[in-house]
């Protein structure tokens, strides 16, 4: 047998049959590594993930009146949307806002095309549906919750049209009412939460004014340059029409997914820092538990550089195994956080698993660095004594 | 030339001088027992000889040469190559077989051989007991697998500090009788003990007293108590 057949042999064998103590060991590097990969794997993995997902959508630019004297409407709007090119038009959604009340409460209601608001707002979560015919509203979150409105439900919404009389008899019989079925909830995390939204079609039966609007939101494909260019030929050939370039919910998003990433990298220092520690701590434990059988070896003739090479030789080789299994638990995590959070499924980054081993061998590695030295400091005579 | 001469050594400790101006001499192939009560110096001594400790005054010679004031990484070298120790304690690495602790012997001196290492488990009797672990032994067998490492590497002086101190007395005679093997082979035996049973087999005691060599006492049957054990061993 050679010299490193027996090394194999000696550092296997002591992880093997002394199962317990490197357990805990073990366990540690794993859950380090597995938090390590997992955490890397989101960290690359999300901000591509969520770029793709913006990258295309949401809306960048909104049109308003340029004055309140003419409010937008379907013939300004028209003549504004023919200085943007069809192919980059991705979607138009011209909002509407009225004061009505439902159940005596004064609300906002958002009149708007459905089909354009899940374009320009793509990603809105809507708990049922989005409304798809007249009659159907869907409901702010704020709003379900705190009117105890849920999908399916039907509420009344009453238009109480401006008038010049004081008489309230007057007053109510003037108002209008309609019933709708509640399609599904809003979750934005925004302040649309606080809205009803319904159809153009129902504000215009409701209060009887047809083709005007607050604003239109639009969402195109194209570079901020292009989005200049275009808001401004708007604004010189349709006077009426004031074009305004905003920053798409993936740019403002950007310094979100920093801080995030920023975040992420602190836990990671701080999970590896722990995971340092703790292994620290075990083979410290370990170095005190076998100070009898470092001084045999060293009765034996071994030298310091042997007692470094077989203490290392099984911290490294732990750091290894736990760094395998950590990596593979990792990709198994970020795969979970990644379905569950962001609802889509993660890449597989196959440099992260070779980095997740390195760095396991690497912080348990350093972690052995003190008990090692406290096992070269072991002198031979004890095993001679202690009766 | 001696082997082996200690010269007016002292292990001094503070107010306690633990050895007191020990000298003695002990030639190849002898077989010596150094005999006292707890406390007397046994272990210091065998420390000393065993070069896992240095003496605060005088010279301690092996094969002329004086190690008493080597440096520890020159003491490791020589305890390596030329002392074999056996512990009261056995001190077998509890998760390898009898076969790998007798190698890792091996492994630190030179390389490791398993043929070599079973030879020495056969010597002592335990070749059918090469793949058990420590826990698996009996005490008696565990002392004869630390016997049988401290021989794997041909050393010039065999130390035992108490062989027999954690042994009942079926499991002393069998180690007593692997020592009376290793002395007929040539081996050179320094056995410590505070039981006049075990000193009385060696060839020579020195009694130890308060860290004085007080005594020196000749075995003068000892030539015949080897000539019956050969006769046994036939
Ligand atoms: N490292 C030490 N420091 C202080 N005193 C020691 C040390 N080692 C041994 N002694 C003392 O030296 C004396 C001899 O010890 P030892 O050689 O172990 O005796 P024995 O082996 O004969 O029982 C004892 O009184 C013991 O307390
Ligand atoms: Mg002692």
């Amino acid at each position: 047998m050679t010299k490193r057949k027996m090394y194999f042999r000696m550092i296997t064998t002591s992880l093997m049959r002394r199962r317990s103590r490197m357990l805990v060991a073990l366990l540690a590097i794993a859950v380090g590594a597995t938090i390590l990969s997992g955490l890397v794997t989101i960290y690359y993995d999300v901000p591509r993930q969520m770029g793709a997902q913006f990258r295309n959508y949401g809306a960048n630019m909104i049109l308003l009146p340029a004055s309140s004297d003419t409010p937008l409407n379907e013939d300004t709007l028209d003549r504004a949307l023919t200085h943007i090119s069809e192919s980059k038009l991705v979607g138009v959604a011209p909002y509407r806002y009225e004061n009505v009340t439902i159940n005596e409460l004064p609300v906002r209601v958002a009149a708007t095309d459905m089909e354009g608001a899940k374009k320009t707002s793509p990603y809105w979560q809507v708990s049922g549906e989005w409304p798809s015919k007249p009659g159907e509203v869907m409901v702010g979150k704020n709003k379900a919750s705190g009117m105890a409105f849920r999908v399916g439900d039907t509420l009344e919404i009453v238009y109480t049209p401006e008038t010049e009389s004081d008489d309230p008899q007057v007053i109510a019989d003037s108002r209008i009412r309609k019933t709708f079925t509640v399609s599904g909830i809003l979750d934005t995390g925004g302040s649309e939460e606080d809205y009803f939204f319904i159809p153009l079609e129902d504000i215009e039966e409701l209060t009887g004014v047809k083709g005007v609007y607050d604003v239109a939101e639009l969402s195109i494909s194209a570079t901020q340059t292009e989005l200049t260019s275009m808001s401004d030929a708007i604004r010189t050939n349709v006077p009426e029409v004031s074009a305004r370039a905003v920053k798409r919910v993936a740019q403002s998003e950007t310094t979100v997914l920093t801080k995030l990433q920023a975040l992420v990298f602190l836990v990671t220092v701080v999970v590896l820092l722990l995971t340092m520690i703790c292994v620290a701590t075990t083979m410290m434990a370990v170095a005190t538990e076998r100070r009898k059988e470092i001084a045999l070896r060293k009765a034996l003739g071994a030298s310091n550089r042997n007692i470094i090479r077989e203490f290392m030789g099984e911290g490294l080789l732990l750091g290894g195994i736990g760094g395998i299994i950590g990596s593979g638990l990792g990709f198994a995590f970020a795969q979970i956080v990644s379905m569950k959070v962001f609802n889509s499924s993660i890449e597989f980054q196959p440099l992260i698993l070779p980095a997740t081993i390195i760095i396991s061998v690497i912080v348990t590695g350093l972690a052995c660095l003190l008990p090692v030295r406290s096992a070269t400091e072991v002198e031979p005579a004890i095993v001679l004594k202690g009766e | 030339m001696s082997l082996l001469e200690l010269k007016h050594v002292s292990k001094i400790y503070g107010d306690l001088h633990a050895l007191d101006d020990v000298s003695m001499k002990v030639d190849t192939g002898e077989w010596v027992a150094i005999m006292g009560p707890s406390g007397s110096g046994k272990s210091t001594m065998m420390n000393i000889i065993g070069c896992m400790d240095k003496p605060s005054l005088g010279e301690v010679l092996l094969d002329g040469v004086d190690i008493s004031k080597e440096s520890s990484k020159n003491l490791t070298d020589i305890r390596r190559d030329k002392i074999g120790l056996i512990f009261q304690q056995f001190h077998l690495i509890n998760y390898l077989t009898a076969l790998e602790n007798v190698m890792v012997a091996q492994y630190y001196h030179s390389m490791p051989d398993e043929k070599e290492a079973m030879e020495a488990l056969a010597r002592v009797g335990l070749a059918d007991r090469a793949k058990h672990l420590p826990s698996q032994l009996s005490g008696g067998e565990q002392q004869r697998v630390c016997i049988a490492r401290a021989l794997i590497n041909y050393p010039e002086i065999i130390l035992a500090d108490e062989p027999t101190g954690n042994l009942d007395e079926a499991n002393e005679n069998i180690v007593l009788d692997v020592f009376r093997q290793l002395h007929r082979d040539g081996s050179t035996l320094i056995v410590v003990t505070h039981d006049p049973e075990v000193a009385e087999v060696a060839g020579r005691t020195v009694v130890l007293r308060n860290g004085r060599l007080t005594e020196e006492i000749i075995n003068e049957n000892f030539e015949q108590q080897m000539a019956e054990f050969a006769k046994g061993a036939k």
